[in-house]
């Protein structure tokens, strides 16, 4: 079993700016990941809210830079391997993986969040045959087409404008008359002569044949009517969830993540959780980052005091 | 390395295999493309002689994409005797694609 003084869990924004906090403490870190390095961000096309890019920074962009400060650190062993669970030696953390167990002093838990499913019939049934979670993934599929949205938040408007450049009609399926998303993207897609609103409108069903998805029912929220959307895509962004399966029981969490303190720690000594896998409100790169840089400052903390606890 | 394919030696690479071959269509621009890019490389060389994995990029051609249904990437499509046996969709784990090698292709 390789041991480390800390062990990160996720290589988003959020794990890669932990492990530089840590690594430049001069502790030896494992930073595990279970795909490539970069999480939620790869599925941005244009990033304009992340300080020190005044033009914007696409998400592929912004991962590389991100990896690359990192690089230089030969205390951070980065390893790619799916972590199971947890256990506990006396005060040192086992982390149980696909491939390997690992052992620190400190874990800090980045793993991020995924996009929520909507629940609704048929979304299951046509993953990838015309219900997506990623507009910068299969926008090209329907080019010249029309496509459904649904959701109204930031993540939902923003997806939607990226779609208004190839699609001929992006209809936003919302199920309130007002939206959570920032002003700026509210306006740009009103204002967007491609972009039609359906507001007090929820999903009754996704439907489609043998080719894949062939529209979407929509039910009125007010007065109970159902219309009819023919499109062959619909893409979801109603939320997200925490990746938090592997969690140990014990350690503090709700549906929408993990609880820590102001110093990034859970209930547990030696467990600390940053980023998008908290209970938050707002999960954006910047407060990823910001979580991160504190989680690993804290850890380092904690580490420095291990063997007077 | 996995094998690049594309509408031209699809039937030769893929169709007529003697091996099982799982496909990763794939897309430059697809964030959970790249997130599984190196997974599927691994997958190369820990199946090598068992099974062929070869990517498609769906901007080099329509023909065999269409034939597929694609519309969306990453999707994972496992042949065995040119026949479809399994697909799925997005950035899954490698141990999820290992399990359905070992049960549908090789099982």
């Amino acid at each position: 079993m390789k041991e480390y003084d800390a062990i990160v869990i996720g290589s988003g924004p959020c794990g890669m700016t932990t492990a530089l906090y840590l690594a430049r403490s001069g502790v030896t870190v494992a930073l595990i990941e279970k795909l490539s390095a970069g999480g939620l961000v790869l599925l941005t096309d244009k990033i304009e809210n992340y300080p020190g890019f005044p033009d914007g920074v696409s998400g592929f962009d912004l991962v590389d830079k991100f990896s690359d400060q990192i690089a230089p650190y030969e205390n951070i062993d980065r390893i790619n391997d799916e972590v199971n669970s947890f256990s506990q030696e006396g005060k040192a953390h086992i982390v149980h993986c696909e491939e390997n167990t690992y052992c620190a002093k400190a874990i800090v838990i980045c793993s991020g969040a995924k996009y929520k499913k909507l629940g609704a019939k048929g979304e299951e049934e046509y993953l990838g045959r015309g219900v997506s979670y990623c507009a910068l993934c299969d926008a090209n599929f329907y080019k010249g087409q029309e496509v459904v949205v649904v959701g109204g938040g930031n993540a939902a408007l923003e997806e939607a404008l990226y779609l208004a450049r190839v699609c001929k009609k992006v209809h936003i399926v919302h199920r309130r008359d007002e939206f959570r998303a920032l002003a700026v993207y509210q306006k740009k897609c009103e204002e967007h002569e491609q972009i039609e609103f359906h507001k007090s409108f929820a999903v009754e069903e996704i439907k489609g044949d043998a080719s894949g998805v062939v529209g979407v029912d929509i039910k009125s929220l007010k007065d109970g009517s159902v219309k009819h959307i023919p499109a062959p895509g619909v893409f979801i962004f109603v939320g997200y969830d925490p990746v938090i399966s592997f969690i140990p029981k014990n350690l503090t969490h709700t549906t929408n993540g993990i609880e820590v303190d102001a110093k990034m720690q859970t209930n547990i000594a030696g467990i600390f959780a940053a980023g998008d896998v908290l209970n938050k409100l707002c999960r954006q790169i910047a407060t990823a980052v910001g979580d991160g840089a504190t989680a690993g400052f804290f850890a380092y903390s904690y580490l420095e005091l291990y063997d007077e606890k | 390395m996995a094998i690049e394919v594309t509408d031209s030696n699809f039937d030769k690479e893929v169709l007529q295999s003697t091996l099982p071959v799982l496909v990763d269509f794939w897309a430059p621009w697809c964030g959970p493309c790249r997130a599984i890019g190196p997974i599927i490389e691994e997958l190369s060389e820990l199946y090598a002689g068992k099974v062929k994995i070869c990517k498609f990029d769906v901007d080099s051609g329509s023909i065999v994409s269409a034939k597929y249904g694609i519309r969306a990437v990453p999707t994972l499509i496992f042949f065995k005797n040119g026949e479809v046996a399994h697909q799925t969709t997005g950035a899954v784990s490698k141990s999820s694609l290992k399990e359905v090698i070992d049960t549908k292709m090789l099982g």
